[in-house]
């Protein structure tokens, strides 16, 4: 143990704990700016210095360890001018333009300046100098380099979180700057849309392009009949916006609010993450029959799931030659959206064109993947527009909603019905679960074995986790399977997909299944997810999803009754001919840069 | 406090021949009481920074480790310096041999050296000293291969931790210490950074002893320097002196007689202004340098001389700390601000206190050493940047 | 394979294809083709399993690799202060006008580009240029215009 003291308060901490922490167990808050709980440290801001007596230079508490006897002032004088200085700067060579800015009230720097109360602009504003640009080429993510403080937050985050470095630091000096390769607009680059960046960034430098009012004017039309689907990660994480503590389930009163807000039919993204488990499960196993029984050559296994509209993008730019592996299976946005303008349509008699197809996502990629020319099997774009948790909840306060006295209310019917298995899905893990609960089931006939249906070896928030079932006792059609151990992994951040790919790409690895999400803690831990993310808020808002499985009637994606209703009423069996036009997909190699 | 009489010294430029004797001969002696000796000399790094040189190749040789590595810093790129370019072209084997007595105390069997791109000129001669060396060093039985590695054109490499950065393939940022080199340098192994004429110093301490070496210079500054001379000089160019002389000797011998200011150490160290020549000690009581001494005559205006200093720093900047990022910014666009009157004198002392704010908090010597030219420019010369 | 393939797989072959070949490898880009091509550079990340924003972004730190393209000779004419006051802003003119092209410039010929540089250690014989990796010191307008003449008939 070291012993220091902070502002004269004696204290012990562990070796190789930071200033910045020890100084937190005295409930002493520092501020920061380039530091984040998920990344490495960086110590570039400067915003966290505080002063070591007997030292004329301030240090960086967040990247500096304690030493023994070190006496740290965190809020000497000379600690203060030096920080005001430190903020006015920032404050220089940012747009500080706060009212007309989509992260007005949630912006770090906006904060800080505020508790300084450095309203004096004393520097030179260095924005009319520079030559920024905002770049919204992307469907997903916009970004202005006005109001960027190069903390480097999303350059680390789209290394160490993601593995995919579409945004780097370039040039140098006052020139410093960040850039994708050769400052090409995000939508030609390697970017995945995944938002991890966003939810980073402590200004508007980068925000999700936002779709609010054309939902909204798409509400005003009369014409216009607007089905709105809701992700399952969405009813774990909007009451953070709303007043309520993380952690906390709103899935009644966001229904009731996305009624209150004028949508035709509200309707839930879980009926069809249980259809994809139908899907994407006889997609599995047949494909293991293939390369079991029929030792077909051609079959690809592992399987990767393609839930993940982030994951695919990756996968296009980073292993083209993997893409074989990946799932034909839609994502349950994409496939609710071909469903919505056919099944549902024909089923509540209304002209599929007139349908406006909205749907709520923890995500911002899926603003992209709405948009890709592949997605209109209906005839129509099948998704019209995405809109993040996050704008929803800006939906809900523009309407005056006062959403903590809302009252409970339930999905409509058709194709708002759904299961604890399709819930699961918003947390890493969850589609390994609710897939294996399937289809151990209709292999073997019985349930898995696992206590309580919860098969815990693949939860958590390990990087990429590893699991197998051993497969007996099969009814007599799967017979091939017998004895066979299903060997899975799960991956979530696009940098743990990495690893897992690259060990797949060289045959080190010989799983069957493979579930990746490209944002760390799954769908849960989303770029279209409430700001702040950190471990913590993470993993209160996975605690509330297995609560929400649990607390649910039927947490097995077979045992969904409008599932079995679609199948005979619409599209036969599973991987059927209907199914293939409408619920699956293909893929497509894109350039690496 | 002890001043010295300017005095001409002649070690580090006296022809080379007895290198590899010397290095045969620290083969078969006991390391540490080399590192003792070193300790002893006083020696302080050549570069500007100016830390105690055994100490550094202490730290080094207790550091444990598979692989140490010792890499000398060419990247002389502080305005006004030149020395290490005449030492490159006229000593080499003294850098190179000072370089594989530092990987043989510290253990380290890789030497680079880092030449910065404005010097490629001298690569090819330095590849064939080097590829000779080697080959001398394998026949003395020292297991220690010298290579080269290039800057390309970023003075924020000459900070050892930035240095190590290019040399890992990356932006040349310099990193937050600790850790410093001599624990997790080069590729996470322990290094020694040392400038290149710290290295032939050693060199020369293994030659002469300890004994004779420390019998120049004062106590805080052991040792001769050499000193890069240009600007409004009588004399300009390479001089090998004593330290702790008085700036007044110095500009006696070198000044063109209307002598207005010397910026010793270059755009991140000190403008002494006349009145100040005296009092003032070249050395590390005094003003420590790297060797650079820029003379200014009464004819120079002091407003373009911190303009092309801040200029500067605002390009060479890394990019990455704020305080330097954008502080730079600041200090350029206010001095012009105040020259063209959109703004009142007293701002500049708004940019003094910036100044001193950059000077506490930056992350690297590049963003804590900008306030030295500003605030002595400013204090010294202020009517200059005002009117 | 194109020819920036072939050419990027043997300097990786040379240099290895680790990240601290990278420097090398950049370096011997410029050398041989004095700018670095966005195609160059997805062929380097690709050889050395980087991301391609990330090797622009370490190129571009550095002002002696070029990521735009640049004339065949860089005229890098030093402007720290010594040199500034031993007048190269004369030889500045005096390039500008025989190659008419302004500082960031290149000639139509694709011949020569003019750029300052920071400090390139000749302070004592200033004003100072690199025309490529060569010296030249202590200049004047009629000198540099010889110089450049010679580089004209090259």
């Amino acid at each position: 143990m070291i012993n220091l003291t902070i502002n004269n308060i004696p204290l012990s901490v562990e070796e190789g704990t930071t200033v910045l922490d020890a100084a937190r167990q005295l409930n002493l808050r520092i501020p920061t700016l380039c530091y984040h709980e998920d990344l490495c440290i960086a110590g570039n801001c400067r915003v966290c210095v505080v002063e070591q007596v007997g030292m004329r230079n301030l240090l960086a508490s967040c990247a500096t360890p304690v030493r023994e006897n070190m006496q740290i002032l965190t809020n000497s004088m000379k600690v203060r001018q030096a920080r005001k200085n430190i903020i006015e700067l920032l404050l220089s060579e940012h747009n500080s333009d706060c009212t007309k800015c989509y992260k007005n009230g949630n912006c770090e720097l906006q904060t800080m300046a505020n508790e300084y109360r450095t309203g004096n602009h004393i520097y030179t504003d260095l924005i009319p100098l520079k030559h920024n640009k905002v770049d919204v080429s992307s469907p997903s993510i916009m970004k202005d380099d006005s109001k960027c403080i190069r903390c480097q937050r999303c350059v680390r985050t789209c290394a160490e979180l993601q593995g995919v470095n579409a945004l780097a630091v370039a040039h140098k000096g006052h020139e410093m700057k960040i850039s994708s390769f050769y400052d090409k607009p995000m939508h030609e680059v390697v970017c995945t849309n995944c938002g991890q960046c966003i939810n980073r960034c402590p200004t508007g430098a980068l925000v999700e392009r936002n779709y609010i009012e054309e939902v909204w004017n798409a509400i005003y039309d009369p014409t216009k009949h607007v089905a709105v689907q809701t992700a399952p990660a969405v009813r774990v994480a909007l009451g953070e916006e709303l007043g309520f503590e993380v952690g906390e389930r709103v899935t009644g009163k966001m229904v009731a609010a996305l009624r209150r807000l004028g949508f035709n039919s509200v309707l839930d993204t879980d009926f069809t993450a249980d259809l994809t488990i139908m899907e994407e499960g006889t997609e599995l196993l047949t494909r293991l029959k293939k390369a079991l029984v029929d030792k077909d050559q051609s079959v690809t296994l592992p399987m990767t799931t393609s839930c993940s509209p982030g994951w695919i993008k990756f996968i296009e730019h980073t292993y083209p030659n993997l893409l074989p592996n990946v799932s034909t299976c839609k994502s349950p946005q994409q496939m609710f959206g071909a469903l919505v303008k056919t099944y549902y349509a024909q089923k509540k008699n209304i002209n599929p064109k007139d349908i406006v197809s909205v749907s709520i996502m923890p995500c911002t990629a899926k603003k992209f993947e709405a948009q890709r020319p592949e997605m209109r099997d209906s005839g129509y774009q099948d998704v019209d527009y995405v809109l993040t948790t996050r704008e929803l909840a800006i939906m809900i306060k523009q309407a005056g909603i006062e959403f903590l006295k809302l009252e409970d209310e339930k999905f409509d019917r058709f194709m708002g019905d759904s299961t604890g298995a399709a819930v699961i899905f918003g947390a890493t893990g969850g589609v390994m679960e609710a897939a294996l609960r399937t289809a151990y089931e209709l292999v073997t006939g019985r349930e898995v074995p696992f206590e309580n249906l919860n098969i815990t070896p693949v939860r958590g928030m390990e990087g990429v986790r590893e699991a197998s079932v051993t497969i007996a006792n099969v009814l007599p059609e799967w017979s091939f399977l017998e004895g066979v151990e299903l060997k899975c992994a799960i991956a979530h951040g696009l940098a743990n997909a990495h690893k897992l790919m690259a060990a797949v790409e060289s045959g080190d690895a010989n799983y069957h299944f493979i579930e990746v999400m490209a944002c760390p803690g799954g769908c849960l831990g989303g770029g279209g997810q409430p700001i702040p993310t950190s471990p913590e808020i993470r993993n209160k808002r996975a605690k509330a999803i297995y609560a929400e499985d649990e607390g649910l009637p039927m947490r097995k994606s077979h045992e969904n009754p409008e599932v079995t209703q679609i199948y005979e009423e619409f599209l036969g069996h599973p991987l059927g001919h209907k199914s293939h036009e409408l619920l699956h997909t293909h893929y497509r190699a894109r350039k690496r840069y | 406090m002890e001043t010295k009489q300017l005095s001409r010294v002649d070690l580090i430029f006296k022809p080379e021949g007895k290198e590899i004797e010397l290095l045969k001969k620290k083969l078969n002696e006991d390391g540490d009481d080399f590192i003792l000796e070193l300790i002893d000399s006083g020696l302080k790094g050549r570069g500007g920074a100016g830390f105690l040189t055994g100490l550094k190749w202490k730290l080094a040789r207790e550091a444990k480790a598979d692989q140490k590595y010792v890499i000398c810093n060419a990247d002389e790129g502080e305005p006004g310096t030149f020395k290490d370019r005449e030492i490159l072209e006229r000593v080499p084997r003294k850098v190179f041999t000072g370089m594989a007595l530092c990987g043989h105390i510290v253990g380290a069997t890789k030497g680079y050296i880092y030449l910065r791109a404005e010097y490629k000129y001298l690569a090819p001669k330095l590849k064939k000293c080097m590829a000779d060396l080697n080959d001398e060093f394998k026949k003395i039985g020292l297991e220690f291969t010298l290579d080269i590695r290039y800057g390309s054109g970023a003075y924020v490499c000459g900070e050892e931790t930035a240095l190590i950065e290019s040399m890992e393939g990356k932006r040349g940022e310099p990193r937050n210490k600790p850790p410093f080199p001599v624990t997790e340098g080069y590729l996470n192994k322990p290094t020694v950074v040392n400038n290149v004429e710290t290295f032939v110093n050693t060199m020369i301490i293994s030659e002469i002893g300890f004994k004779e070496y420390k019998k120049l210079g004062t106590d805080h500054s052991r040792g001769m320097k050499l000193f890069s001379i240009s600007g409004d000089a009588v004399k300009e160019g390479i001089f090998e002196l004593e330290l702790g002389m008085s700036l007044a000797d110095f500009v006696e011998e070198f000044g063109d007689g209307d002598t207005k200011a010397v910026q010793v150490g270059g755009a991140s160290g000190f403008c002494v202004p006349r009145k100040k020549f005296k009092e003032t000690i070249i050395g590390f009581e005094g003003i420590p340098t790297g060797g650079s001494m820029k003379i200014f005559n009464s004819s120079r205006s002091m407003y373009n001389v911190l303009h092309n200093y801040l200029d500067f720093f605002q390009e060479e900047s890394c990019g990455q700390c704020t305080p330097c990022r954008v502080g730079c910014q600041q200090l350029l666009l206010g001095i012009e601000a105040v020259k063209r009157r959109e703004r009142p004198s007293s701002y500049l002392d708004e940019l003094m206190k910036l100044a001193d704010t950059m000077k506490i908090s930056a992350k690297c010597g590049l963003g804590q050493s900008v306030g030295n030219a500003f605030v002595s420019i400013i204090e010294n010369f202020r009517e200059e940047i005002v009117y | 394979m194109s020819n920036t393939e072939n050419f990027v797989k043997e300097l990786a072959d040379k240099h290895g294809r680790k990240r601290e070949s990278l420097m090398p490898i950049l370096q011997e880009v410029i050398d041989a083709r004095r700018y670095l091509s966005d195609e160059t550079v997805v062929n380097i990340a690709r050889e050395l399993d980087m991301s391609a924003a990330d090797v622009y972004g370490t190129a571009s730190f550095y002002s002696f690799i070029e990521t735009k393209e640049v004339g065949q000779y860089s005229i890098r004419l030093c402007k720290t202060i010594v040199c500034d006051m031993k007048g190269k802003e004369a030889i500045l003119n005096a390039i500008e006008e025989t190659l008419k092209i302004k500082i960031g410039q290149t000639t139509p010929d694709r011949k020569f580009s003019l750029s300052t540089t920071n400090c390139l250690g000749w302070c004592h014989k200033g004003p100072a240029m690199l025309i490529n990796d060569e010296v030249f010191t202590e200049l004047t307008p009629g000198k540099v215009i010889e110089i450049l003449e010679n580089y004209m008939n090259r």
